[in-house]
């Protein structure tokens, strides 16, 4: 073999990367909250007793989850932008992997609402509370409990995926890379490199995310074990 | 310029769906293969075995396809092994099912209970046939229903195929949107497609995971 490996490019392009990885950073930690969040309305419209609203639900989660993220990617970013509607390539990334993730997110929800005990639904309603106030303070924070290390794998998932908004030019540690090797020729040095900061962001985020349970939920602290 | 989407764009692109296809089946077959011995391995009372193949998941699970396909792609013929796209995207994504497979499969080996592998221990079986006669048929049970919903992982990860140049649906739909500059039709037909791959192996999932768990019921 009379390859020369060559990291050379570090010492002039480590910016590029810094900031590249900084970038998806900030795409992971903004698309985990919408897609939270996002989800969790989805997930409470799906428990819903309006069946339009449910069955909305249900076609959204089945259409995003049966089609590739790089396809929804692109109608979001070429799609939507030919009909009219212009986003530049971070918001269209932030946009499509919100939908993609909420999606997940949602079904993920929903299989702890549904898990939980109908008799302490029952008995919120016995007590009067309304329907706000069950779901808030009855149904969804056990719920969240309980399916806190799918949403803990699904949002890593989700980190990974963020390579894939590089495909339409968003500016993150994909994107930053493939400016690199077109500069120096230096591909698979370059790939190898964040393909090392990727593992090291997916640890350390499961990691962190880890610790947030611990602190979310006291019970799993107390116990150290999930429900 | 441009010409208008027509039915014969919905052909071409229905060619490009058959590498999806193809490289869907290449990436289940030879992952599973590999995905298979990970699982046994995995479950092997030898610690170093399990560490090890724990370590080659985790690994896996912890990297982008599209940079683990890059790296291949650009790493191989470092290596002196020439690669075309279609070879460089088919080893990426056997990596990355044998590592989810195995993770699935293993886990269903560990769901049969403790006393069924005692059982069979003290039935004096060779390893072999407390595998194939005693573990193995109830595990398949448990590994049914996730299999079969990872097929549709396996499918929606074989478009990122596309970026390195395997001339999948989603490479032939950038073709036909350059051809036609109607992107949100050209895409959206490529939903489609991928949805009517997937969709069914969604629904063929959750319907085994119905019939399998009315015995726990």
């Amino acid at each position: 073999m009379s390859y020369q490996f060559d990291f050379s490019f570090l010492a002039d392009y480590w910016p590029l990367l810094f900031w590249g990885t900084v970038a998806t950073i900030r795409m992971s930690v903004i698309v985990t909250c919408s897609g939270f969040v996002f989800g969790t309305l989805c997930a409470v419209a799906s428990t819903s007793r309006i069946a339009v609203l449910r069955n909305l639900v249900a076609v959204y989660v089945e259409a995003i989850r049966n089609t590739p993220l790089l396809v929804q990617l692109f109608l979001v970013y070429f799609g939507l932008s030919s009909l009219g509607l212009r986003f530049s390539a971070e918001t269209s990334a932030l946009i499509g992997l919100t939908i993609n993730v909420g999606a997940y997110s949602s079904e993920i929800i929903r299989a702890g609402l549904e898990a939980i005990h109908r008799g302490q639904i029952e008995a919120a309603d016995t007590l009067g509370f309304s329907r706000l106030q069950v779901l808030a303070g009855v149904m969804l924070p056990p719920a969240f409990e309980k399916v806190y290390p799918a949403l803990v794998s699904q949002y890593v998932l989700l980190m990974l995926g963020t390579s894939i908004t590089s495909q339409i030019s968003a500016e993150e540690l994909t994107g930053a890379a493939s400016r690199i090797q077109s500069m120096t020729f230096r591909s698979f040095e370059v790939y190898l490199v964040i393909l090392g900061v990727y593992l090291v962001l997916s640890f350390g985020m499961r990691g962190l995310l880890r610790l947030l349970g611990l602190v979310l939920f006291p019970r799993l602290r107390r116990l150290g074990t999930n429900l | 310029m441009f010409t208008n989407f027509a039915l014969i764009h919905v052909q071409v692109l229905l060619g490009g769906l058959i590498w999806t296809v193809v490289l869907s089946l290449i990436s289940f077959v030879f992952g599973g293969l590999i995905g298979f011995a990970l699982a046994l391995a995995g479950v092997s009372k030898v610690r170093w075995v399990s560490r090890t193949i724990a370590t080659y998941v985790a690994l896996i699970q912890g990297s982008p396809v599209l940079i683990i396909m890059f790296v291949i792609y650009f790493g191989l013929p470092i290596l002196g092994v020439e690669v075309g796209s279609l070879t460089a995207a088919g080893i990426a994504l056997v990596l990355f099912s044998s590592a989810y497979l195995g993770t699935i499969w293993r886990a269903s080996l560990q769901s049969v209970p403790k006393t069924q592998w005692e059982g069979a221990d003290c039935l004096a079986l060779t390893y072999a046939q407390r595998m194939g006669l005693v573990i193995l048929p109830q595990a398949i049970r448990i590994a049914t229903p996730p299999t079969v919903g990872f097929m549709v992982q396996i499918v929606k990860n074989t478009s990122l195929a596309s970026v390195i140049g395997v001339v999948d649906v989603t490479y032939v739909g950038k073709q036909v949107n350059a051809a036609t500059f109607q992107p949100f039709t050209t895409y959206l037909v490529i939903a489609v497609l991928y949805f009517c791959l997937c969709y069914p192996l969604s629904v063929l999932s959750r319907r085994f995971e119905r019939a399998y768990s009315v015995s726990h019921r």
